[in-house]
């Protein structure tokens, strides 16, 4: 071992301590029984239990929207932001993080005392609401990231080949700033996937997520088919995080 | 010249930016066909010009008309010009065919026509069979012909190139250059080139149009602005000079490095100070002193590929630069002979500095952003407005801006055989001339003295409204 490398050990005991010993035993459980014989009946679970089938496919479809939400109200912040000069923009930006530097939690409580004091009734449209009011930022920031880099003469180069502002934006600017949309996209659906205590707190435990499923079975001791939950999670996620990052290879100016 | 030949008149444009003049009052038009340059140094406005045509810029006065026709008021996008950027702006997510086909799909031409139109032009370019090569794989070169390629593609009534060839190599460059002029004399479209390169310019140019600090220098053919030039930044500009003070003693007789000459130039009338402008090769040298006007020493002699240079002292102590395609050694002393055509004599456009003034007390006057002691006349009083002049060769330089009664920057200097001719640029744009014997950089930050003795404070006209 050369001098240098050896200073990677600790980072190299870190991982292997918080990152893959871990991983190890949520995959020991989860091809194990409670009497630790092997067994695929927990992974099967995921596919054949329906309240297991019901809440993931729920999960994906809030993801989804959240994800649609998060898009439409945070991609046209992002192009003001970037359009900006200078000097207030800044402020503007600190305006959309400023909330994230108070306790998820504590913000999701308060939003749902804020929908109780409106006489709001608690339902998907507040987890909605307090899904995207906690993912916006991870929205913007990327697409903000990438468009302020653009240089603006792609822009002026459209317009000079005859496009006006609308066809400006849809062949040119949407098209560049994918990269940070792709980016967006990953920062915001998968965590919300496995949210569970935004769901929990803002529809009143009525709409079960897959993450609060997972929750539910490893507070209810049920620590086998919990893990198997985490590992089936712990692939899509891999598989779609493959997927996605080939594409931002090629297109870079991202986040991730 | 009829009216309806001219494609673009650009009339009386205005642009400042924060209180910064960039344009001032731009004239001039470009006739159907023609190739025109604007050139300039960086941060002159050439640029600003061209985007202020294409509609990126809106002027503050004035008008922008295209065969007669304002349009200033156009959008880019409505405007029948295409702009070939510096940066070639081609856009990454798309191959080099729909880089090109973008202009002609927004335009709904039809699909089969769109495909003739670009194979005719990636043809043109060289680039046939790169249709579907990613722009980002391209080389300098290759993108840049592509970007001529999509605004040609459009068949534009003037092509507008913003400094098209400043990021290649300067063999490509040379090769481009070659290109870009056979292109302008086989489609007979108008092209409106900027750059910086005065040897671009004198090579592709019908007509080029010298650009300083916001305004219009000289017009004029690539010869009559080399052989013409009407001021000293131009002949400085434009290849190289020797640029010397001189004396029009009468019609065709001027005198300058303390000899008097037969020249071609009538008008200046009797005894007027004038700049006399020497291109390096317009001088001959030779071994024999019979037959010369005057006489120099060789003080060096550098061999440049096809001739040699040479400073040369002359009899009287000036230097002069010198191209020859002899050499003469160092130390000789040699004859030297000019031609009277090859005279260019021009007006000074001042012999000293006259300035706005303000009066603070008896012995201070305010000028150039700053307080300067000189005698005030008598009757003169406080925040009165005054004139200031003092000569070129009153005003003294310091190292530091704080051991001046001003301060202010090198913008332009010339050397005029035995000082230098500086231009002094304060911070607030007011200009100053020094002529100085010492050394100076473009740049460079100084301090501004003049003797008060020097100082001529004079109350100013007042006007009668």
């Amino acid at each position: 071992m050369t001098k240098r490398s050896s200073w990677s050990l600790p980072y190299f005991i870190f991982l292997v301590l918080f990152v893959v010993l871990p991983l190890l035993l949520i995959a020991g459980y989860a091809l194990t029984d409670a009497n630790g014989h092997f067994t695929l009946s927990n992974l099967g679970a995921f596919f054949t239990e329906p309240k297991i089938v019901n809440s993931f496919l729920v999960s994906i479809e809030v993801a989804l929207e959240n994800t649609i939400i998060c898009i439409l109200l945070g991609y046209p912040v992002a192009y003001i932001l970037a359009r900006r000069k200078s000097g207030n923009s800044a402020v503007v930006a600190l305006m959309f993080i400023l909330p994230m530097w108070i306790n998820a939690l504590m913000r999701t409580v308060a939003t749902a005392e804020i929908f109780s004091w409106l006489g709001i009734g608690l339902g998907k449209g507040t987890l909605l609401f307090g899904m995207a009011y906690d993912y916006l930022p991870f929205m913007i920031y990327p697409i903000y990231n990438v468009l302020s880099k653009m240089s603006p003469s792609y822009r002026e180069a459209a317009q000079d080949l005859g496009a006006n502002s609308v066809t400006v934006f849809f062949k040119v600017t949407l098209p560049l700033s994918m990269p940070g949309i792709v980016s967006g996209v990953l920062m915001v659906f998968m965590p919300t996937v496995s949210t569970f205590a935004v769901s929990e707190i803002l529809t009143n435990n009525t709409i079960m997520l897959f993450g609060s499923v997972i929750q539910e079975q490893f507070f209810n001791m049920m620590w086998n088919q919990g893990a198997a939950l985490s590992l089936m999670m712990l692939i899509i996620i891999g598989i779609t995080t493959l997927f996605t990052g080939k594409r931002e290879e090629i297109a870079e100016g991202g986040l991730v | 010249m009829a009216k309806n030949d001219f494609i673009i008149d650009i009339r009386h444009i205005k642009k400042s930016y924060d209180g910064k003049t960039v344009l001032d009052d731009i004239n001039f038009y470009v006739r159907k066909g023609e190739f025109v340059t604007l050139l300039g140094p960086s941060g002159c406005g050439k640029t600003t010009i061209l985007r202020t045509i294409a509609g990126f810029i809106a002027p503050d006065e004035g008008s922008v008309l295209l065969e007669g026709k304002d349009i200033s008021q156009l959008p880019p996008y409505k405007r029948p010009l295409n702009t070939v950027f510096q940066r070639y702006a081609l856009f990454p997510h798309l191959d080099v065919y729909d880089n090109i086909a973008f202009g002609l799909k927004l335009q709904g031409v039809p699909r089969e026509e769109i495909d003739k139109r670009v194979k005719k032009m990636l043809k043109m370019v060289s680039l046939t069979d790169y249709e579907d090569r990613d722009v980002e794989s391209l080389s300098g070169g290759q993108q840049q012909r592509v970007a001529i390629a999509r605004a040609l593609v459009n068949q534009p009534k003037v092509l507008l190139l913003d400094e098209p060839l400043a990021a290649l190599d300067i063999n490509i460059r040379k090769d481009m250059q070659i290109e870009l002029k056979e292109m302008h004399a086989k489609l007979g479209i108008t092209f409106i080139y900027v750059t910086h390169d005065q040897e671009e310019a004198l090579t592709l140019s019908d007509t080029i149009v010298v650009i300083n600090e916001g305004k219009i220098q000289q017009i004029g053919t690539p010869s009559d602005i080399y052989n013409e030039p009407c001021n000293e930044f131009v002949a400085d500009f434009i290849g190289e000079s020797n640029i010397l003070d001189g004396r029009m003693i009468e019609d065709r007789k001027v005198e300058f490095i303390g000899h008097t000459f037969d020249c071609v130039d009538e008008g200046f009338g009797c005894d007027t100070p004038v700049d006399v402008v020497l291109r390096p090769e317009d001088i001959y040298i030779m071994n024999k002193l019979d037959g010369a006007q005057f006489t120099g020493k060789v003080k060096s002699c550098t061999f440049k590929g096809v001739h040699y240079e040479m400073f040369v002292d002359t009899d009287n102590g000036y230097e002069l630069m010198i191209q020859d395609y002899n050499s003469f050694e160092t130390g000789s002393v040699v004859g030297l002979f000019i031609k009277p055509q090859d005279i260019q004599v021009m007006h000074k456009n001042c012999t000293e500095n006259v300035l706005d003034g303000v009066v603070v007390d008896e012995n201070h006057v305010r000028f150039l952003d700053g307080k300067f002691e000189c005698n005030v006349p008598e009757g003169l009083c406080s925040g009165d407005e005054v004139e200031v002049s003092f000569p070129f060769d009153k005003v003294e330089l310091m190292d530091y801006q704080d051991e001046g009664d001003a301060e202010g920057k090198v913008y332009f200097l010339i050397y005029k055989g035995d000082h230098y001719h500086i231009d002094v640029k304060t911070s607030s744009g007011l200009h100053l001339l020094v002529d100085t014997q010492d050394v100076w950089d473009k740049e460079d930050l100084v301090g501004i003295n003049i003797a008060p003795e020097f100082i001529t404070i004079k109350a100013k006209q007042q006007s009668n409204d």
